[in-house]
């Protein structure tokens, strides 16, 4: 945000309160008159930063997924949306990454509240890097953008890509005997599931469905058809999610059972760790990894 | 009856006619703040710096009434209320009207937009003014107040919320479903100037609009005494016209008394 700011003086940040924990402080020192809190009132974060935008100003406002999208839907549709506003909303701590305060503060169903909101693009980055990139994506965008962000720790680095755009994906891996879709943070999971599958380096296509909104329907039909079969994980509800989006591409384009991964249709829990959350709901490296075992054998 | 309220009292018969012919619209409220916008519009009050918010989407038939006769257009295009494709929209839709600021028709949204805009304006030194335009309805909104918490914040002296109240809501009086008095009081205490007014009375209406220019520390809020369905005898002060179709009975009585 900030290497963004200081290229763009049209890029402000606003937040209901949450600055240290968005780590907007940088942010705040750097630029303190295009920084706002607006107290913890996120239907009226989201207005302003509608009025700002129809100023031509590119704001950027963040908060817990729970709230933005989550407190604010209603706004995000008439204000956002049906002016196509030039707003990127950042949602953050989204899935398990905030385990210890449990089913209120834990957004597992915000990318299905998203998805099914016209003009609006929906990203959803893996490791610091890519969200660095996504960031800079979405300003460009002329519309509104949803960036789902995580506090969770993504110790893996991936390869280098260079054509980020809406409606995008990457390979992270290719391979012949099953495509593998997923997005945000999970993805370090999937790799060292991958990875400790021992199939051979061409079984398993990897793809990073950074967009989940537009989807990049080329790439995902390719790698269906390369493949025949396709594993969804995700770490959001099973509905509306990455999953919803593959399952309703592949069966009016290319019918192919898909698998689904993700969170079943319950709120989270309180937990000590993220891992103690995954591994409850089954989106632990051990299951997944018998999950692409049993669908490859 | 002078030229203003001869232009009122047109302005009220284009909204008869126009939610007559959709079959549907908000005929109270539309009738209740039509004094407001033409004192708006034709009091000599907005330069064309000025941005105005319909935070009460559903007044629309009102507002759409008076930019046609800003324009010169009135006399057909209001009968394309809520029409397949129309630019006149049931509730304000920017997506198919550029004269739209800000879509609205879900309450509460408008008054944050307005201060966004406003705020906007302050952190490039642009002139003009942000008038926003809601109902008491409106008011039970939460997202309401925590605009009105905020514009007070940022002393926000280039932003100006009307509200028409006249009293009532879907469901009945206000004052009957929920406690809005003393509305004054709470502005007040929020940080607002507060302006009371009789919103029939297109001198007091003008003065009003006059004053806010002059304030420069705080945004002003202008509470406007109106009467639901005004200028239309059997709809004053109904329940049923809030919403809804209006018969041929119905809509031949009333433009009979708005025709003399």
């Amino acid at each position: 945000m900030v290497e963004l700011a200081k290229t763009n003086p049209r890029v402000l940040a606003l937040t209901a309160d949450l600055e240290s924990s968005l780590r907007l402080t940088g942010f705040k020192q750097e630029f303190p008159d295009r920084f706002f809190n607006l107290g913890v009132a996120e239907q009226n974060l989201v207005g302003v930063a509608v009025g700002l935008a129809l100023e031509d100003f590119i704001p950027f406002c963040a908060s817990f997924g729970v709230f933005l999208p989550g407190r604010c839907f209603d706004q995000i549709r008439v204000s956002v949306c049906q002016n196509k506003a030039n707003v990127k909303l950042v949602g953050g701590h989204s899935g398990f990454s905030n385990s210890g305060d449990g089913a209120s503060a834990q957004a597992v169903e915000d990318l299905g509240l998203m998805r099914g909101l016209p003009e609006m693009a929906i990203l959803s980055p893996f490791d610091g890097e890519e969200t660095g990139k996504l960031v800079e994506l979405a300003a460009k965008q002329k519309g509104p953008v949803y960036l789902r962000i995580s506090k969770s720790e993504v110790p893996l680095k991936v390869g280098k890509e260079r054509d980020w755009r809406i409606g995008g994906s990457r390979v992270l891996q290719g391979g012949k005997d099953l495509t593998i879709l997923s997005h945000g943070p999970i993805l370090g999971e999937v790799l060292r599931s991958v990875g400790s599958s021992q199939l051979s380096a061409s079984s398993l296509e990897v793809i990073d469905a950074y967009s989940i909104k537009p989807l990049d329907r080329e790439a995902i039909l390719k790698s269906a058809a390369k493949t025949g079969k396709v594993l969804v994980v995700e770490e959001h509800s099973i509905y509306g999610g990455l999953g919803s989006a593959v399952a309703e591409l592949l069966s009016q384009e290319y019918p192919l059972p898909v698998k689904i991964l993700a969170i079943p249709d319950v709120f989270g829990e309180s937990a000590r760790s993220r891992q103690e959350l995954l591994e409850k709901f089954g989106l632990n490296t051990n299951n997944i990894t018998k999950t692409i075992k049993k669908l490859v054998s | 009856m002078n030229n203003l309220q001869k232009l009122a009292q047109e302005v009220r018969r284009q909204i008869i006619e126009a939610i007559f012919l959709a079959g549907s619209g908000h005929p109270g409220g539309s009738l209740s703040s039509t004094d407001l916008l033409v004192g708006l519009y034709f009091g000599g009050v907005m330069s064309k710096e000025d941005k105005f918010v319909l935070s009460a989407g559903h007044l629309c038939p009102a507002w759409y009434a008076v930019l046609l006769q800003k324009s010169g257009e009135n006399g057909k295009k209001e009968k394309n209320l809520r029409k397949l494709g129309s630019p006149f929209q049931g509730h304000p839709y920017k997506k198919f009207a550029s004269f739209v600021e800000t879509s609205t028709g879900s309450l509460g949204q408008g008054i944050s937009v307005g201060l966004g805009i406003a705020l906007g304006k302050k952190m490039e030194k642009k002139p003009g003014l942000v008038w926003v335009l809601s109902s008491d309805g409106e008011q039970e909104e939460g997202q309401v107040w925590e605009a009105a918490m905020f514009s007070a914040k940022l002393k926000l002296d280039n932003l100006c919320l009307i509200i028409d109240r006249n009293g009532m809501q879907i469901g009945g009086k206000t004052e009957e479903i929920t406690q809005l008095d003393p509305l004054k009081d709470k502005y007040e205490a929020f940080g607002w100037r507060v302006l009371e007014i009789n919103g029939h009375d297109l001198g007091q209406i003008i003065n009003a609009y006059e004053m806010v220019k002059k304030y420069n520390d705080a945004p002003v809020v202008i509470i406007a005494k109106t009467i639901r369905g005004k200028g239309v005898a059997f709809m004053e002060n109904q329940e049923r016209y809030h919403a809804g179709t209006l018969t041929q009975e119905e809509y031949q009585k009333a433009i009979k008394e708005l025709t003399c």
